[in-house]
């Protein structure tokens, strides 16, 4: 075998996080290899590291047995290697043979589209990549777009395609079509490198699979002889951990009720399929998946910032589909966003006024025009106490606080207020062992003084350890429930990875 | 072809030295460029700004004049201010002067039969209402439309002068002298002067009062929190609860509203008739005064009197020097420029690439 | 009221809208491709008053009419320059530098003419450009007069529309330009240098900007008031998405807005009884209607008013 891509000992490390910590990894040439593993396991910034859009901290790469830096894409297009994102750069107004063409350094002053078009239908036919060379980008499907960025590549002969997580806004019939592409590209010779976290996918196509996790490989695989509860375990990991004994607590009426609920994503595609799910006072309920498969939309709809195009949301049996976010807040529905820095907080305004932002407008905080700061700052010092945020003083600005501290600041800010139901998105995403407890500690807190608490997280662990009941969330839909120690981390990991729970047995 | 040789690096706060200083560099710059162009002109730049100087504060004349310019300044800088802290970008103060203006004059042409500080009351009113209607429509638009602010306020400026020339030339031409201004005034409209013999008059107390409200509301009220925190994120303000669309409405309102003072004040306190020109800019310097003032109501004052000394000082200089008093103009336009570019040094520190 | 109405009644207004379209024609043109590149370029009022200036200056001092002309579009290259400082490698508000440049060039304008003329009781002027009046053509009834005696420069801004509608839409530097104005990051995935086309674009339309204030002085007018743009750089920011960024389409609202223009300096004359400001107003009111059925539909380049930062 023909090794083409050789990375050794690759080390990433961004702020808080070891991305990358020393991983190994080959390609070789006409195979397709896929690289496994959840979010933040390090498949994406490997392969933007070997794309020239990050640069290693340290470890060596190898192209065709030679050694290289990859400084910029414009490197690692001299090199071969083209690489298809997540979100397309595509021009949209532009037709396909203008966004092929584009850069080119063979281009002429006058570009002659004709000419073009016609070497565009060449390797449209060597590589069985059919689509309309006039049609505008705006007038195609997901699936013609991303054929679009395909040929892109090939036209400017590359030779090793990363593709990061191909199908994840691809309906079946897209994927299979898609597939039937890389397997031509295969036999021409081409090297693929294939991102996913999507079981069924890899092991369909794939000549090798890696797993990562954690920045570091947790496994090799050949398809043929793993199955997918093994690459499960891989990705999400075997150990039998020790349930947090949560005291069972008295499970009371459904206080939040999502029925039947779908909705369009920011880029236009179905996010959300006919959800169904309802919290209940005293539970938590952990909504587990890999970021990307709803959850933002869920947090959306639940918040008040995206309205659903069919179903309804109930809180408390009140009907709450069409109202504000400040008439939520009002009806005691605390909402900890997962972008914490631009929706959560207002970081240029000093610590106390985050900490009162959602109730200041009521008494004892203000009348009816003017704000009470005497009752507001000491207020807010006692959060700050209660809460034990690191800040020097009531007046600095949010934006100075550590994340942990940040996130303190909107827990207190919601607890404060009492609310009978939390939506606690990705809470403990960047923080420390410290503030994480004690976060957790908070929602506990809650959940055992009767109110509902809905987690959606990455961090399978976290669900885990916090949960009454499991949801499973995975292409906009729920792929299963399950009580506290009733599955085993594979069979979640199954589940996140497209496996419905009534068809776990069956994956052996 | 021109590619950067310095880097700008994220910076994590700015030092509070640095944000008092910024205005004053800025000035300082400003002056320097300033000073070249004079040079260009052939004159000594530094007798000229000297001049200047001397022209606004040295007599008792200069300095009479230089606080009836800062008079309409404090005005319209404190109303520009007031609506760039909520983002809604108010570039047309100066039409909106004009609005306050021609109610006022309406009102006080109209020789209602009441005594002279009601009347006074009356003219303020419907010059507020009037400045706060003519940026009602762009702000409507912006909240509910999404309609850029920057473009539709000023094309309002050029609505309204237009509107304001055609009635002076039409149903207001003064029937005695023929020309395009509207009669006089009823005295009992006419604000009361604040100095023995010179044209200081009730429109500065009205400025100092508006800035000293406008500190009021966006310290201390539940609108000003609104305001502050739309300015500072939007998106996140929206998912707070903050209802966006109403408060940038009333901020283009009250916005409005105080630049329309400035129009009554000068109708009212020094020309006591409306003309075509009652205003050579003051709406677009109260631009440059918000952002040299830094968006603070004290800053504000600060620089629309320096703006004001600039103004009056340029006149006396235009007659010691012989540099035209459009000096003021190249300088107002030099400092908007100097502040935009040293602003940058707010959230980026300049490294150069090794 | 009749007799005004006649053929050479309208032949005077259809000439005067094509002359009184060709600033228009030419500073839209220019300000396309600023937007097209990504860049709104409010300096545009400020531009063309300064060009104005400068072109008159030269001409006053060396009675060359042409001289006039290019010193004009080397100023507003020059003012594009400062523009893609301010916008590109400081990447500022667009909005706010492009009002700074219209209050500086505006500023400069007053100062220079007063310092450098003074005020004399009758103002100084220049022998402008003659009309050039094509043989044979401008003889045809109707459409001769009306077509064929104009200035070299309405020509010219005729001319122009093929030639930017080209640039634009066929060659590589415009497949670029359109590129970089939609989608940087995919422009700069590409290896495209996104300031680089930036700057090329505002020098271009800077330049575009000096054409059109050389008209204003050196065949409109034959002298230079402070009024003499009078907020047609705004309308051209207007015209800009009346013509929905595309070159081709500038010539039906310049001829638009031209021919109100023209319009009311005869009812004027006339003595209608409709004050003439109203039609002075009307552009402006036209282009906040554009502006608000516009703002539903986003068909503005995707990047304009974003500054391109690679982290």
């Amino acid at each position: 075998m023909d090794e083409i891509v050789l990375m050794k000992n690759i080390k990433k490390r961004f702020p808080g996080v070891l991305a990358n910590d020393g991983i190994d990894f080959y390609a070789n040439k006409g195979e397709i290899v896929s690289l496994l593993g959840e979010n933040g396991a390090g498949k994406t910034t490997l392969m933007k590291i070997l794309y020239g859009l990050y640069t290693k901290d340290s470890g060596e790469i190898f192209i065709k047995g030679k050694k290289v830096e990859i400084n910029s894409p414009k490197d690692a297009i001299n090199l071969g290697i083209g690489m298809v994102h997540q979100h397309f750069t595509l021009v949209n107004p532009f037709t396909v043979t203008e966004n092929i063409i584009l850069g080119l350094s063979s281009n002429r002053f006058i570009i002659n589209i004709e000419t073009s078009k016609e070497k565009i239908k060449e390797y449209m036919k060597k590589y069985e990549i059919f689509v309309d060379p006039d049609a505008k980008i705006s007038e195609l499907s997901v699936g013609e777009k991303q054929k679009v960025e395909i040929l892109k590549i090939l036209y400017r002969d590359i030779d090793i395609l990363i593709l990061d997580e191909p199908t994840a806004v691809l309906t079946p019939q897209e994927v299979k079509e898609l597939f039937k592409t890389l397997k031509i590209l295969k036999e021409e010779g081409k090297t693929i490198i294939f991102i996913s976290h999507k079981l069924y996918e890899v092991l369909e196509i794939s000549d090798r699979i890696i797993v990562l996790r954690n920045g570091k490989v947790s496994g090799e695989r050949d398809p043929k002889k793993t199955n997918r509860r093994e690459l499960a375990a891989l990705m999400v990991g075997k150990e039998v951990f020790d349930v947090i004994s949560l005291t069972p607590s008295e499970q009371k009426d459904v206080i939040l009720d999502l029925k039947e609920i779908t909705a369009l994503s920011y880029r236009g595609h179905i996010a959300l399929k006919n959800i169904n799910l309802n919290v209940k006072g005293g539970e938590i309920v952990g909504l587990a998946g890999v970021s990307g498969n709803g959850q933002k939309e869920l947090e959306e709809i639940i918040s008040g910032i995206r309205k659903p195009l069919k179903g309804k949301i109930f809180f408390k049996n009140i009907d709450i589909t069409h109202t504000t976010p400040k008439e939520r807040i009002n009806l005691g529905i605390g909402r900890i966003p997962e972008d914490r820095m631009d929706l959560g907080l207002i970081l240029d305004l000093p610590v106390f006024e985050n900490l009162v932002v959602e109730c200041y407008d009521k008494n004892p905080f203000s009348g009816k025009l003017f704000l009470n700061y005497p009752k507001i700052e000491s207020y807010s010092k006692k959060l700050i106490e209660e809460f034990d945020i690191r800040t020097p003083n009531l007046i600095v600005k949010t934006k100075t606080l550590s994340g942990g501290n940040l996130q303190k600041c909107i827990l207190a800010r919601i607890l404060s207020m009492n609310p009978e139901f939390i939506l606690a998105a990705q809470p403990t995403r960047g923080l420390d062992v410290g503030a994480t407890e004690f976060i957790h500690k908070k929602l506990l807190e809650v959940r055992d003084k009767g109110g509902g608490v809905l987690l959606i997280s990455e961090d399978l662990d976290e669900i885990l350890n916090l949960s009454d009941r499991i949801l499973v969330i995975y292409n906009g839909e729920i792929m299963g429930e399950l009580k506290r120690g009733e599955l085993t981390r594979e069979d979640i990991g199954l589940m996140m990875t497209g496996t419905k729970k009534e068809d776990l047995h069956a994956t052996t | 072809m021109p590619l950067p040789k310095f880097r700008l690096e994220k910076r994590e706060s700015v030092p509070n030295w640095f944000r008092m200083a910024l205005p004053f560099i800025a000035i300082g710059i400003s002056f320097i460029f300033s000073s070249i162009i004079i040079l260009f002109a052939g004159k000594n730049p530094v007798t000229s700004i000297y001049s200047i100087f001397y022209g606004a504060l040295g007599t008792r004349l200069g300095l009479m004049e230089t606080l009836v310019k800062a008079t309409p300044l404090i005005l319209t800088g404190i109303a520009v201010s007031f609506a760039f802290t909520g983002k809604f970008w108010n570039i047309g103060a100066e039409g909106q002067l004009y609005a306050g203006a021609l109610a006022a004059t309406w009102a006080g042409i109209s020789n209602f039969n009441i005594p002279s500080f009601l009347y006074i009351i009356l003219l303020l009113v419907v010059g507020f209402i009037a400045g706060g209607l003519w940026a009602l429509i762009p702000g409507y638009l912006k909240a509910k439309l999404k309609v850029d602010d920057v473009v539709t306020t000023l094309l309002m400026n050029y609505i309204i002068l237009y509107l304001v020339t055609a009635i002076l030339e039409g149903p207001w031409r003064d029937p005695v002298t023929m020309w395009p201004q509207s009669i006089m005034i009823s005295p009992n409209a006419e604000f009361p002067k604040l100095l023995q013999k010179s044209r200081v008059h009730f429109g500065l107390i009205v400025g100092l009062l508006v800035v000293f409200l406008v500190y009021i509301i966006i310290k201390h009220t539940k609108l000003g929190f609104n305001i502050r925190a739309i300015g500072a994120n939007p998106n996140a303000s929206n998912f707070l609860g903050i209802n966006v669309t109403k408060t940038i409405i009333i901020t283009s309102l009250i916005s409005g509203g105080i630049a329309g003072l400035a129009g009554v004040g000068e109708v009212a306190g020094l020309h006591y008739h409306l003309t075509e020109n009652i205003s050579p800019g003051y709406g677009y310097t109260g631009i440059v005064i918000a952002m040299l003032g830094g968006l603070n109501p004290i800053g504000v004052l600060f620089a629309s009197f320096f703006f004001a000394i600039i103004i009056t000082g340029a006149q006396y200089m235009s007659r010691a020097t012989g540099v035209t008093s459009f000096i003021a103009d190249v300088i107002q336009g030099i400092t908007l420029l100097v502040l935009l570019a040293m602003l940058i040094l707010y959230e980026y520190r300049i490294r150069r690439v090794e | 009221m009749k007799e005004i109405f006649t053929i050479g009644f309208f032949i005077g207004l259809f000439s005067a809208t094509l002359r009184m379209a060709t600033p228009l024609i030419l500073a839209t043109l220019g300000e396309v491709f600023c937007e097209r590149s990504g860049v709104l370029n409010l300096g545009i009022e400020g531009i063309m008053l300064f060009t104005s200036l400068i072109a008159f200056l030269t001409t006053y001092f060396t009675n060359n009419l042409w001289l006039g002309v290019l010193t004009a579009i080397i100023v507003g290259i020059l003012f594009g320059i400062l523009m893609a400082f301010f916008t590109v490698n400081l990447g500022v508000s667009q909005h706010v530098s492009g009002l700074g440049i219209t209050l500086f060039a505006s500023g400069l304008s007053l100062f220079t003419y007063r310092q450098i003329i003074g005020s004399p009781q009758i103002p100084p002027t220049i022998e402008t450009f003659k009309t050039l009046t094509i043989p044979v053509l401008s003889k045809i009834p109707i459409i001769g007069p009306i077509l064929f005696d104009q200035y070299i420069l309405t020509y010219i801004a005729l001319l122009s529309i093929p030639i930017v509608s080209f640039i634009i839409y066929k060659t590589n530097f415009g497949l670029s330009l359109r590129a970089v104005g939609e989608n940087p990051e995919a422009a700069d995935a590409l290896g495209i240098n996104v300031y680089r086309t930036r700057y090329v674009a505002l020098i271009i339309g800077g330049g575009l900007m000096g054409l059109a204030g050389s008209f204003f002085t050196l065949a409109y007018f034959n002298m230079f008031l402070y009024g003499i743009v009078g907020g047609r750089g705004w309308v051209c920011i207007a015209l800009v998405i009346f013509a929905n960024w595309d070159p081709s389409r500038v010539l039906l609202g310049a001829l638009l807005f031209g021919g109100v223009d023209a319009l009311q300096l005869r009812l004027q004359a006339i003595g209608f009884n409709i004050p003439y400001q109203f039609f002075l107003m009307m552009p402006y009111v036209l282009t906040i209607i554009v502006l608000v059925l516009v703002a539903r539909n986003a068909i503005a380049p995707s990047s304009i008013l974003k500054p391109y930062r690679r982290e």
